[in-house]
């Protein structure tokens, strides 16, 4: 059943076009849901209007059948996890957790025995004591998500929670989020600008951009089959490249990349875009379909090698697995190719799609 | 060899203000110091001598306590009254919008862009007597039959310190409130705090450091104002800073007035100390 509803949620502020504009989806009890876009797409303001700081102007917030825009902020029952934390910093991190609890006038006993639980969940029971000021962002980080998660929320709102702490540490707060996440089964949304936080933390990805929503679906789909240019690439790096379906000599359909060609299925002809990401590409045998070019330059990555081949038809961007067999020096020739189906083609030919 | 040098012209770089402060602040004040030893008789003038004449006089004489009882009183309520009307203020501010929060805040510092005589002389024009402007009009108009009191009492003398002092508490309170974290009311408001509750349990409490640094600025300043108590307080109501001044250009006993000024001025300073350590003890953990 679907637990929290936005229906053709707008806010416009001032004469300029709409922050976010008629954003409707329908997010599902227990669900994680990333909201994914550029700075200034929306998915703040998106998140607020949920949370009750920004009143929409026009649209419809349900939850659980119940009118959440006819609800003042404070009774809402969200929990949320500011960017910058708003940790109240003259309270010590079991107060902080504790706040929401007193707010609920849940009696002193059930609270300490509630905080004690909230902050065992997020590994920082020996720190309850301690200051926000006295603790890394890291830890700050979990007394942020303990406060929200301690009055059992309806809803857990996530702006941008890891967006302040280093590479390793973020990665590791994935982790740990993802998993309780799934330990309390709260509904969860998440805004996000990083493509990699979303896919590793959701179920589902809402793409925006502009205030519209460009593509709703599971990551994988999102990645893999983007709607349109923008998510393509927007979500990972991506290859584009023009090309054109013909009638091939056999009588089917084939793709043309200038001399290059790829047998087609299916599809319309004429002029096509085409996305292809980095991984999908491989150095290929003369005789198999692919793109002849010369090595512009090679960087070495580590568990992959960063290629950048340069053809006929523009530069080109792979991505190899380092297997422990190297890729041809720079200034080689080369042939790199791919398989059909990793294309990505929307018809519309030079530009049309973006 | 590079350490020594940077370490020579620093002193050297800090030499002239150093010679300045010296001379203008440290040599006077040890000579008020000396002074404050010397005796002093209606007929001989200033003599010479070491004593501690003028220190048992203020320290016996219960005239001098009731004149230091009341400054630190009037201070006390000015400080007080400053934190009670400045508090809201900033924060009033702090939430108002664009043109209006510039505009405002000029307004609210106005007081300190006024010579303080223009502007005490202004309260007694409005208050001063059976001719004041404002007494007049409300005798005029039968809500009061006599004028309302305000010259050469206390209540006068906090009234136009408290107008004359409050942009300290304002702008020391403002300063803390800026540091807010600008999500801090969102995020207590999502955990279910009424406004109310938000403004005393998240807001009040971090900008307590601001009301308490504006309050020492505030108390220090009031204590030892001379313009305002001077003005509104008349002969009539000495504070402190009238009474020494009395001592030195009508008495002429230069040492008891040096003595009544150094005993407020290590008054002032025990106490801006004292605070100063409480303050610091209490907000160490929570704040830098």
């Amino acid at each position: 059943m679907t637990f929290l509803i936005l229906d053709k949620l707008t806010k416009r502020f001032g004469d300029a076009s709409p922050a976010v504009d008629a954003l409707s989806v329908g997010i599902d009890e227990g669900e994680f849901v990333a909201l994914l876009g550029p700075s200034g797409c929306g998915k703040t303001t998106t998140l607020q209007m949920i949370a009750g700081f920004v009143t929409p102007s026009s649209g419809a917030i349900t939850l659980d059948g119940r009118d959440l825009l006819a609800v003042r902020p404070a009774e809402r029952g969200l929990g949320i996890v500011f960017q910058s934390y708003a940790l109240f910093p003259h309270m010590t991190a079991a107060e902080n957790v504790a706040f929401g609890l007193e707010m609920q006038q849940v009696a002193p006993k059930v609270r300490a025995d509630r905080v004690d639980a909230a902050l065992d969940l997020v590994g920082l029971r020996q720190l309850a004591g301690r200051y926000p000021r006295r603790m890394s962002g890291g830890q700050q980080q979990r007394v942020a998500l303990a406060r929200a998660i301690v009055i059992k929320p309806r809803v857990l709102l996530l702006d941008e929670p890891l967006s302040n702490l280093d590479a390793k540490l973020r990665e590791e707060m994935q982790i740990e989020l993802r998993q309780i996440q799934r330990t309390l089964g709260t509904t969860t949304v998440l805004v996000t600008h990083d493509q990699s936080e979303a896919m590793a933390l959701s179920n589902r990805i809402i793409v925006m951009n502009h205030g519209r929503v460009e593509q709703i679906g599971v990551p994988e789909q999102v990645y893999e089959r983007p709607a349109n240019a923008f998510v393509a690439t927007f979500v990972g790096r991506t290859n584009r490249l023009q090309g054109e379906a013909v009638t091939a000599a056999n009588g089917g359909r084939e793709l043309l990349i200038g001399s290059a060609r790829w047998p087609l299925s299916a599809g319309a002809l004429g002029p096509v875009d085409i996305s292809i990401r980095p991984e999908k590409l491989a150095l290929v045998a003369s005789d198999a379909p692919g793109l002849d070019g010369r090595m512009f330059a090679r960087v070495f990555q580590g568990h992959y090698w960063l290629c950048q081949i340069e053809t006929a038809s523009g530069r080109l961007v792979m991505i190899n697995q380092n297997t422990g067999e190297g890729v041809p020096a720079e200034g080689s020739p080369v042939r790199v190719g791919w398989r059909t189906g990793d294309m990505i083609i929307n018809a519309g030919g030079s530009g049309a799609g973006a | 060899m590079m350490q020594h040098n940077a370490t020579r012209s620093a002193y050297l770089l800090a030499g002239p203000a150093l010679l300045l402060f010296v001379a203008i602040v440290l040599v006077p004040l040890a000579m008020t110091l000396v002074l404050s030893f010397n005796d002093w008789g209606q007929y001989k003038g200033i003599e010479n001598v070491f004593i501690l004449k003028n220190w048992r006089e203020i320290f016996g004489d219960s005239y001098f306590h009731e004149v230091f009882l009341r400054t630190f009183r009037i201070a006390l309520l000015v400080t007080l009254a400053t934190a009670l009307i400045g508090v809201p203020e900033a924060y009033i501010l702090s939430r108002m919008r664009a043109p209006w929060k510039g505009i405002f805040l000029l307004v609210a510092l106005g007081p300190l862009l006024i010579s303080v005589v223009a502007r005490t002389l202004g309260w007694a024009l409005l208050f001063g007597g059976a001719n004041g402007v404002v007494n007049k009009l409300l005798m005029n108009a039968g809500i009061i039959s006599v004028p309302i009191p305000f010259m050469f009492t206390e209540i006068g003398v906090i009234v136009a310190l408290t107008h004359v002092l409050m942009p300290f508490m304002l702008l020391s309170v403002w300063a803390s409130l800026q540091r807010l974290d600008p999500q801090i009311e969102n995020a207590a408001s999502s955990l279910g705090a009424r406004p109310f509750t938000i403004l005393r349990r998240i807001v009040l409490p971090q900008v307590m450091p601001g009301v308490l640094a504006g309050g020492i600025i505030v108390f220090a300043l009031a204590a030892s104002a001379f313009a305002s108590p001077a003005i509104i307080g008349g002969r009539r109501l000495k504070v402190v800073a009238t009474l020494a001044y009395d001592e030195f250009l009508n008495t002429l006993n230069w040492p008891l007035g040096a003595a009544i000024a150094m005993l407020l001025l290590l008054a002032l300073v025990a106490i801006i100390v004292g605070c100063n350590r409480i303050v610091e003890r209490r907000y160490r953990e929570a704040f830098e």
